[in-house]
C-alpha cells in the first residue's frame, strides 16, 4: 500500500498541491484525476520522488521515501515501475533492450534468464515479435505496451502510469486500460494512474482521487462518482454529452 | 555564479551512487567509438588544411634572405603542437561533440527518458554523463595527437607542392630544436579541454527544460560556453605551465 500524508508543493508563489492525503491499495487501480493544470502529474512525481514535496510524507508499505536514506530510497525506487506519458523508451535501444534494461543495470541475472523474463513480459503485453524493432518503428500504442513491459519486468511492487492514454485512439486506449487492470490484479501490485480520460475512470476506477484548486476535493470509486452531487466534480466528469448520456443511462437502469 | 555552483554540484553528483564497473565499461567503450571514431574524419580534414595554410602563410611572412627555409616548418611544428592541435581542434571538437552531447541529453530530458532512469533508482547523471566524460578524456588526446601529425603532414604537402620549402628543408625544420615539453604541454591541454567540453555540454543538456526550442538553445549554449572555457583555460595553462 502507498499512503500520502499532507503533501504540499509550490513552484515559486504558485501553490500546486495543498496538503494532499490519500491511500492507494494493493491489487487495485487507484486513479488521480483532475483538469489540466490541477497538479495531478506533480503529485505523481512527488510520490515517485522525481519532485521533492515541500511538506508531507510518502509511505511505501510504511517506508517513507522522503526521509529515507540513499540506500533505502534506491531500494524503494527499484520496486517501482513507471509508464510515462511519452512512453520514455530509450531511442537508441531496441524494444528488447528497452524491456531488458532494468534487469541489465539492476540485477546480475544470467542472460538466458533475462531473455526468458523479457520474452514473457513482451508476450504478456501482446508484443511477441517486436524484439528487434526500434521505438521509432512502432506505433504509439505499442510504445505504451513496451513501457508497461519495461515497468513490470523487474517484478515491480508499485506501478505508476502518467496519462497512459494520451495520444491514443479510443480502441487502443481501452486495450491499454484493460492491460493495466489485468496486470494490477494478476500480480497483486499497487497501481496509481493519473488521467483525465473519462473512459479510463469507468474502466479502471477502483479508487479515485479528484484534485481541483491544489486540493483533494473528492474521493470515491467508479460507482460513487456517478452518484456524486459535488458540482465541481460533475462539471469536470460530465463535461461532454457522451458522459451525460452515460449517467442518464445508469440512472434509468 | 549560481550556474557555476550548480555545475560543480552536478560534477560532484556524477561520482555518487554509481552503478557497477561493468556497466560503465561497456558504456564508455560505446561513447569512445561515438565521440572518437566519429570525429576522426572532421578532425583529419580540419587539421590537414590547418597545417597546409599555416605553412603557406608562415612562408609568406618569412621572406628574407636572413631566414633559413627550414624555419618555416619549425614554426609550423611549434605552432601546431603548442596551439593549433589542442586549442583549434578543441574548438572544432566542442562544435561537433559538445553540441551532440547537449542535444542528446536535452532530448532525453524532455522525452522523460532521464526521469525513467531516475524512477528505476539509477543515478541518471552518473549513468549517462560519466561514460561521456571518461570517453572524451581518453579519445580527445588521441585525436589531438593525430591532428598534430596530420597538420604537420598537411604542411609538408603544401610546402612541397607549391615549392615554398623543399621537402628536405621541411623535414630538417621539424626535427630542429625540438623541446619534448611541448608535447607534455599539448597533452595536458588536451586532457583539460576534453573534460571541459564533455562536462559543460552534459551539464547544459542534462538541465534542459521545455521542448525542441530549448534543446537547440542548450546545444548552442554548450558550444559557446565550451569555447569560452577552452580559451580561458588555454590562457591560464600557458601562464601557469610555460
Amino acid at each position: 500500500m502507498i499512503e500520502i500524508k499532507g503533501i504540499k508543493k509550490s513552484f515559486g508563489k504558485l501553490l500546486v498541491l495543498d496538503g494532499i492525503d490519500g491511500q492507494f491499495h494493493k491489487g487495485k487501480t487507484n486513479l488521480i484525476i483532475g483538469a489540466s493544470g490541477s497538479g495531478k502529474s506533480v503529485l505523481l512525481k512527488c510520490i515517485v520522488g522525481l519532485i521533492p514535496p515541500d511538506e508531507g510524507e510518502v509511505l511505501f508499505d510504511e517506508r517513507n521515501l522522503i526521509t529515507a536514506n540513499r540506500d533505502l530510497k534506491t531500494d524503494i525506487r527499484r520496486e517501482i515501475g513507471m509508464l510515462f506519458q511519452s512512453s520514455a523508451l530509450f531511442d537508441s535501444k531496441t524494444v528488447e533492450e528497452n524491456v531488458r534494461f532494468p534487469l541489465d543495470v539492476l540485477t546480475k541475472m544470467p542472460m538466458d534468464e533475462k531473455m526468458d523474463r523479457v520474452n514473457f513480459c513482451l508476450k504478456r503485453v501482446g508484443l511477441e515479435n517486436t524484439n528487434t524493432k526500434m521505438p521509432s518503428e512502432i506505433s504509439g500504442g505499442m510504445k505504451k505496451r513496451v513501457g508497461i513491459a519495461r515497468a513490470i519486468v523487474n517484478s515491480s511492487k508499485y506501478l505508476f502510469c502518467d496519462e497512459p492514454n494520451s495520444g491514443l485512439d479510443p480502441a487502443t486506449s481501452l486495450k491499454i486500460d484493460y492491460l493495466i487492470r489485468e496486470i494490477t490484479q494478476e500480480y497483486d501490485i499497487t497501481t496509481i494512474v493519473v488521467t483525465h480520460d473519462m473512459n479510463s475512470v469507468i474502466e479502471l476506477g477502483d479508487q479515485i482521487l479528484y484534485l481541483a484548486n491544489a486540493k483533494k476535493v473528492w474521493e470515491g470509486n467508479r460507482d460513487s462518482i456517478m452518484k456524486s452531487n459535488l458540482e465541481i466534480l460533475n462539471d469536470f466528469f460530465f463535461a461532454n454529452t457522451l458522459m451525460q448520456t452515460y449517467r442518464e443511462g445508469k440512472r434509468e437502469n | 555564479m549560481s550556474s557555476l555552483g550548480k555545475y560543480f554540484i552536478f560534477i560532484f553528483h556524477l561520482f555518487k551512487n554509481r552503478e557497477s564497473f561493468g556497466t560503465y565499461f561497456k558504456l564508455t567503450l560505446n561513447e569512445a567509438v561515438s565521440i572518437g571514431w566519429n570525429s576522426l574524419v572532421l578532425i583529419a580534414i580540419v587539421s590537414t588544411f590547418m597545417g597546409a595554410v599555416s605553412t603557406l602563410q608562415t612562408a609568406y611572412n618569412l621572406v628574407s634572405p636572413l631566414i633559413a627555409n627550414y624555419i618555416v616548418s619549425l614554426v609550423v611544428r611549434d605552432l601546431t603542437i603548442m596551439e593549433l592541435a589542442p586549442t583549434i581542434i578543441g574548438i572544432v571538437y566542442a562544435g561537433k561533440v559538445g553540441s551532440n552531447i547537449a542535444s542528446e541529453l536535452g532530448t532525453m530530458r524532455i522525452t522523460e527518458q532521464i526521469d525513467a532512469l531516475e524512477v528505476m533508482g539509477i543515478n541518471a547523471g552518473s549513468y549517462l554523463v560519466l561514460p561521456k566524460i571518461v570517453a572524451s578524456v581518453i579519445m580527445f588526446p588521441v585525436l589531438v595527437i593525430i591532428a598534430a601529425f596530420l597538420a604537420i603532414g598537411g604542411g609538408y604537402l603544401a610546402a612541397t607542392i607549391t615549392g615554398v620549402v623543399t621537402g628536405a628543408d621541411y623535414i630538417y625544420g621539424i626535427r630542429s630544436q625540438f623541446n619534448e615539453y611541448m608535447v607534455t604541454f599539448m597533452m595536458i591541454k588536451a586532457l583539460i579541454f576534453a573534460f571541459l567540453v564533455a562536462s559543460i555540454a552534459a551539464y547544459k543538456g542534462f538541465y534542459t527544460r521545455g521542448g525542441a526550442l530549448e534543446v537547440g538553445r542548450a546545444s548552442t549554449q554548450a558550444v559557446t560556453s565550451s569555447c569560452i572555457a577552452i580559451l580561458l583555460a588555454d590562457y591560464l595553462l600557458a601562464q601557469l605551465l610555460l
